[in-house]
């Protein structure tokens, strides 16, 4: 399996956390933006949105990260989404919706303006931060919620819709705002436990985001 | 069977998503109104539904479900010998794309100028020339990747229809009520892959139950 990409986008990451988790052979294969790669020919045709990651498995061809880690689950780890068992695959997509629509949502601002804005030369605009932060914060609290009540966002399993938090989360880390989830217990412990993975660990290393 | 509920505004393009789905499938179900405008999203009856207060969210028997695209993924799987099959018996990761493709280029372009040139007058007030500027100069780009993809396939996912494209219907639908509609019309297979979708008998059923009112006379 190759996965196309550069390991300081969290998006490309998100991918290997899955890979690590799924136990898969891959490798990952850089694409420069500073030449512009995503938007040469050949990873167009990989990606027709010019974006990083992509993927390919023999013939099979795929883009979207999430699509990507569903793939890999499905492959090599399918207790990770739980289909065939109707009411825990319903929790399982409910969740995979989460962390896209209300979590990484949130988050995504907030890592663009602490961490890629300036690695441009452009400043931290504090305004989005904030308003980010406000709404990141009112997500935290129902994961609070649910996290009080189950060990994992999907019920007591440890699930892909947990896994696909790690790459952003461990972007948090590198920001100002590193503590955001000192205040929420369940949500903290839930983190330490995901951090505390042999697969967690190997992608915090391979990022090693810079500030 | 009790029918499903489905909580959410009627005319909600969120909420239309899963209708479209509902009906592809066949089955029974009611809206249950819940009024954006007076905050009914924010009170505790529907937060214990849906604890971020959004809608839809869907009540079926015990089980309580919310994300549009998650509630269509449970109709589509449980009710998979219903209707029309949105999933294929053997998964597909093409679908899997097209789905996220939905979600993340084409969505995050299509709500804001369907909010803007649909919501907005609804509610009296007037589109935002900026906001509709830039997410429609968005999603041409991101259209005219659906162009060459629907050039080569008849639906996103191949040959047949599936939850990729049924999770498009809502927004197409209200998009080609817009001022902005050639961004879908002036693409020649993304207006036959849209005029398909609109012809489908479950899709008419769909259209005609938004409460919406009539066009102004010219």
């Amino acid at each position: 399996m190759k996965l196309y990409g550069a390991t300081v986008s969290w998006n490309v990451t998100r991918c290997v956390v899955a890979l690590e988790e799924a136990g898969a052979e891959y490798q990952i294969v850089p694409i420069d933006f500073a030449t512009a790669e995503h938007k040469s020919p050949d990873h167009l045709a990989r990606n027709p949105f010019g974006q990083v990651p992509a993927f390919q498995d023999g013939d099979l061809h795929l883009w979207e990260s999430r699509a990507i880690c569903m793939y890999v689950a499905r492959k090599h780890k399918p207790d990770l989404l739980r289909e065939g068992n109707l009411k825990e695959s319903a929790m399982v997509d409910v969740w995979l919706e989460v962390e896209a629509n209300q979590y990484t949502a949130a988050l995504n601002p907030i890592l663009y303006q602490c961490l890629v804005s300036p690695m441009f030369g452009g400043t931290t605009d504090q305004k989005v931060v904030e308003e980010n932060l406000e709404k990141l914060k009112k997500v935290l609290e129902v994961y609070e919620a649910r996290l009080a009540k189950h060990k994992y966002l999907a019920g007591d399993f440890l699930s892909l819709a947990d896994l696909n938090h790690v790459s952003v989360t461990l972007c948090l880390l590198a920001t100002p705002h590193a503590s955001l989830f000192d205040p929420y217990p369940h949500v903290k412990a839930w983190w330490d436990g995901l951090m505390a993975r042999p697969s967690v660990q190997k992608v915090a290393a391979l990022m090693k985001p810079s500030a | 069977m009790a029918p499903l509920k489905l909580y959410g505004m009627p005319l909600s393009p969120n909420v239309v998503r899963v209708a479209t789905v509902l009906n592809e499938k066949g089955l029974d179900f009611e809206i249950i109104p819940v009024d954006l405008t007076t905050g009914a999203h924010k009170q505790p009856d529907f937060l214990a539904l849906n604890p971020f207060g959004q809608i839809p969210a869907l009540v079926d028997g015990d089980e309580v479900l919310y994300e549009s695209r998650a509630i269509n993924r449970y109709i589509a799987t449980k009710y998979a010998s219903s209707g029309a099959a949105l999933l294929p018996a053997t998964p597909s990761a093409k679908l899997e794309v097209w789905l996220e493709v939905e979600s993340h280029h084409f969505y995050p372009n299509a709500s804001p100028l369907v909010f803007q040139l649909v919501f907005r007058p609804l509610f009296g007030g007037a589109p935002d020339p900026v906001v509709v500027d830039k997410h429609a100069h968005e999603l041409a780009k991101v259209l005219d990747v659906y162009e060459a993809h629907l050039a080569q396939n008849k639906y996103l996912a191949g040959d047949q229809f599936t939850l990729a494209d049924a999770n498009h219907a809502s927004y197409l639908l209200y998009l080609t009520k817009t001022p902005k509609a050639g961004l879908v019309n002036d693409r020649p297979h993304v207006k036959a892959w849209w005029e398909d979708i609109a012809a489908r008998p479950a899709f008419q059923k769909t259209a005609a139950a938004l409460p919406l009112p009539p066009p102004p006379s010219a």
